[in-house]
């Protein structure tokens, strides 16, 4: 009787809801920090350096105490990112573990912390539009409006269709006097203006390089109405010292 | 009788007004500011000249540096005390006493290797005056290294540089190339017996890594995380070993220092504030500019005379944040009477910090400023800590909320009460630098959040603890009398 009546609960072959265990949605961080193999990205594609990033790691390697390879690991990921075209795979990390003699979650722990390795696949040219309030204040949003709106409504953190650019809102660079800037591979571009910003797209959709700095026509940080300060030439050895070092 | 008391008394407190002391006068009125072109150290800030080793050397760099290294350690690092060169990095600690942990008593018995780091990690928003040494004087900042490695009795320096910071990487890099080519480093430093080396290490981007401790947990290849303190840095640091953590810009002094004398460095600024200091200045200013200037000049006379002023004139200025981001920013009127350095601006709850300047003027939606800011702290807290990691994020939550109002005004005081909660509970500073800026704005803007969420209560209704509309509750269900639903509506204090 009981594995009569235990059958007829058994379900059938018709679909049931599946049990919700929570009603909030979940939150994605900005970037996922689990690693899922994908086509494009599982540990079967090898990785390695090529002779002269070999040559190169070797030599940062030998910066550092021998019992401390480890602390090659964030120069080597740095280098193993730009041989991948601009993105860390699971490859690398692999091969760098590998090459460091550390468990392969040591150096997964590094790729995930710091913000500059992606672990994702990348756009040919990397925009990074800088947000915080001294660029906020000079009007980067009306920049990064521009620069996703020039690149066809991207959305920031997306690359674009032909896979030319990757859009991304990153923190202060380091660059406030020049507010607003953006930087696009490694070179930061700096005064910008909606126009401006226009043109520099345009130029490396075409694949060229303009001059890097500011667009405003000042050379680098000084003053643009004119010089307050180091106006002559400046002091030579000796001048100005203490007897003992003139 | 009583009466007369009085009177009596009354007369007695207004004589000592009365009399002359004529002997005494008050002291002369210094105005600080106005650094000659001779007195500054950085001379090649705009990068106008040559970066390389010839033009360093044409600038005076690596002038008789052989001479220096010979002084020995005590002697510089008596002249960097009597200096009174303080770290340049933010937190202000005399330099000369640091680098002097390094050498306690019996040290030469230790045989652990001893390192310098520099920290060129800069982040701070609002800074940038380490990038124009990096590219424009790497040559100052890699003698620098030298001469406070043989202070400390370092055996290497390793820059940490920014990740970011690619061209300014490769000037550096260059410049110790350079200067290894010449023989001013390596084995036999400068011809003096003293073997230095100098590595740069490029960082990958995380604001945290800019802590000391958390800068040698990423050169030694590890996340960024702070470490407690004790042990210190000049204890168990880098490796195990000895270190000194200082920042580029009082590296890159020392030599120049040592050059010219310790009492001409002192014989700019306030006292307890000597010396000259790079200052960027950024934000609403018609002219933005890093530019190195006497210690103590006058805010205001710093962005008259630099800077082309406030964009809209001085009038229309709102306020302005001394010192990078982590510290309360200052209304108008505080602007007017501060001196930039480190005692007028803690008098005045704010900081020196970085020397960086933060201008804003009346366009500048103050609240939202200060949201964005909460907004980079939780970015970049690492996580270690609980109070920081939650903390960033819940005040980053509640700042967004109040740039448009959303809110009831009750929760400023939850606000100010969680930063309070947060800061001084966590192993570094990031969660008190992620409290500050909100209690600098509460401090001296709360007027203008309070209005917001009156105007958007009245427009929009009530609005719960958290953020909820009270118009969205369902009317069958109880609200916890915790979310505030059924306060009173609180109006606008009386305007004075």
């Amino acid at each position: 009787m009981f594995a009569a009546r235990f059958a007829r609960r058994l379900p059938s072959n018709r679909p049931r809801p599946a049990r919700q265990i929570s009603t909030s949605v979940p939150r994605r961080s900005d970037a996922l920090f689990v690693h899922r193999d994908t086509t494009y990205n599982n540990p079967k594609i090898p990785f390695e350096f090529t002779a002269e990033n070999l040559k190169r790691a070797n030599e940062i390697i030998s910066h550092y105490p021998p019992q401390y390879k480890k602390a090659a690991v964030i120069p080597l990921l740095d280098l193993g990112q730009r041989q991948n075209k601009g993105w860390t795979s699971i490859s690398v990390m692999n091969y760098i573990a590998n090459m460091l003699e550390l468990a392969p979650m040591r150096v997964y722990e590094v790729a995930t912390f710091y913000t500059m390795f992606n672990r994702e696949p990348i756009g040919e040219n990397f925009v990074q539009v800088c947000t915080t309030t001294p660029c906020m204040l000079r009007g980067s949003t009306e920049i990064l409006d521009t620069v996703k709106s020039h690149l066809g409504g991207v959305k920031a953190g997306e690359t674009t269709k032909d896979g030319k650019f990757t859009v991304i809102e990153v923190e202060c660079q380091g660059a406030c006097s020049n507010a607003p800037m953006m930087v696009i591979n490694d070179d930061f571009y700096e005064d910008l203006t909606p126009a401006s910003t226009k043109t520099i797209l345009d130029a490396f959709s075409k694949g060229q390089k303009p001059k890097p700095g500011p667009q405003s026509g000042r050379h680098t940080i000084e003053n643009s109405a004119g010089l307050t300060s180091l106006t002559g030439k400046p002091y030579g050895p000796g001048e100005f010292c203490s007897p003992e070092f003139s | 009788m009583l009466k007369a008391t009085r009177v009596a008394r009354a007369t007695r407190s207004v004589r000592p007004a009365r009399r002359a002391f004529a002997t005494v006068q008050d002291p002369p009125v210094r105005h600080y500011g106005g650094l000659k072109d001779q007195d500054r150290i950085f001379t090649n800030v705009f990068s106008r000249h040559d970066h390389g080793i010839k033009g360093a050397l044409a600038r005076g760099d690596w002038h008789r540096t052989k001479d220096i290294i010979l002084k020995g350690d005590s002697w510089i690092i008596q002249t960097m005390k009597d200096s009174g060169l303080r770290g340049r990095g933010g937190a202000g600690f005399p330099s000369g006493l640091k680098w002097s942990f390094m050498n306690k008593p019996g040290w030469e018995n230790d045989k652990r290797p001893r390192y310098l780091v520099v920290n060129a990690d800069e982040g701070e928003p609002g800074t940038c005056k380490d990038r124009e040494i990096l590219r424009g004087d790497p040559h100052k900042l890699v003698e620098g290294c030298l001469v406070a490695g043989r202070a400390m009795n370092a055996t290497a320096a390793y820059i940490y540089i920014r990740g970011e910071f690619f061209q300014e990487a490769a000037h550096l890099q260059q410049a110790i190339t350079e200067a290894y080519k010449a023989g001013f480093l390596g084995k036999n430093a400068c011809g003096s017996g003293y073997g230095f080396d100098v590595y740069v290490h490029r960082g990958a981007g995380a604001y945290i890594c800019g802590e000391e401790t958390a800068l040698i947990e990423s050169i030694e290849g590890k996340q960024g995380k702070p470490r407690l303190k004790p042990p210190f840095p000049a204890d168990v640091g880098l490796f195990g070993c000895p270190t000194t953590v200082a920042n580029v810009e009082t590296v890159a002094v020392a030599p120049t220092i040592c050059r010219r004398g310790s009492s001409w460095f002192a014989g700019f600024g306030r006292e307890r504030n000597q010396g000259t200091k790079l200052f960027c200045i950024s934000g609403h200013v018609n002219n933005p500019v890093v530019v190195e200037e006497e210690m103590s000049i006058p805010l205001q006379d710093l962005i008259e005379k630099h800077c082309g002023g406030v964009i809209g004139g001085w009038d229309n200025l709102l306020g302005i944040i001394p010192g990078g981001c982590s510290v309360p920013v200052l209304p108008k009127p505080k602007c007017e009477e501060v001196l930039m350095d480190y005692d007028s601006l803690k008098d005045a709850q704010s900081g020196l910090g970085t020397g960086a300047v933060i201008v804003m003027n009346k366009s500048t939606d103050i609240v939202a400023a200060i949201a964005r800011f909460s907004q980079f702290y939780k970015h970049e807290s690492c996580g270690q800590c609980t109070p920081c990691r939650e903390g960033t994020t819940w005040m980053m939550n509640m700042m967004n909320r109040f740039v448009e109002g959303r809110g009831h005004q009750r929760e400023i005081d939850m606000l100010l009460e969680l930063t309070k909660q947060v800061e001084g509970r966590t192993i570094c500073a990031l969660g008190d630098a992620a409290a500050w800026p909100i209690q600098g704005l509460m401090r001296h803007f709360r007027p203008e959040v309070e209005k917001r969420i009156a105007d958007f209560r009245a427009r929009e209704g009530g609005v719960l603890f958290g953020g909820r509309f009270i118009r969205d509750v369902d009317p069958t269900l109880a609200i916890p009398d915790n979310l505030g639903g059924e306060l009173p509506e609180v109006g606008l204090p009386a305007q004075h």
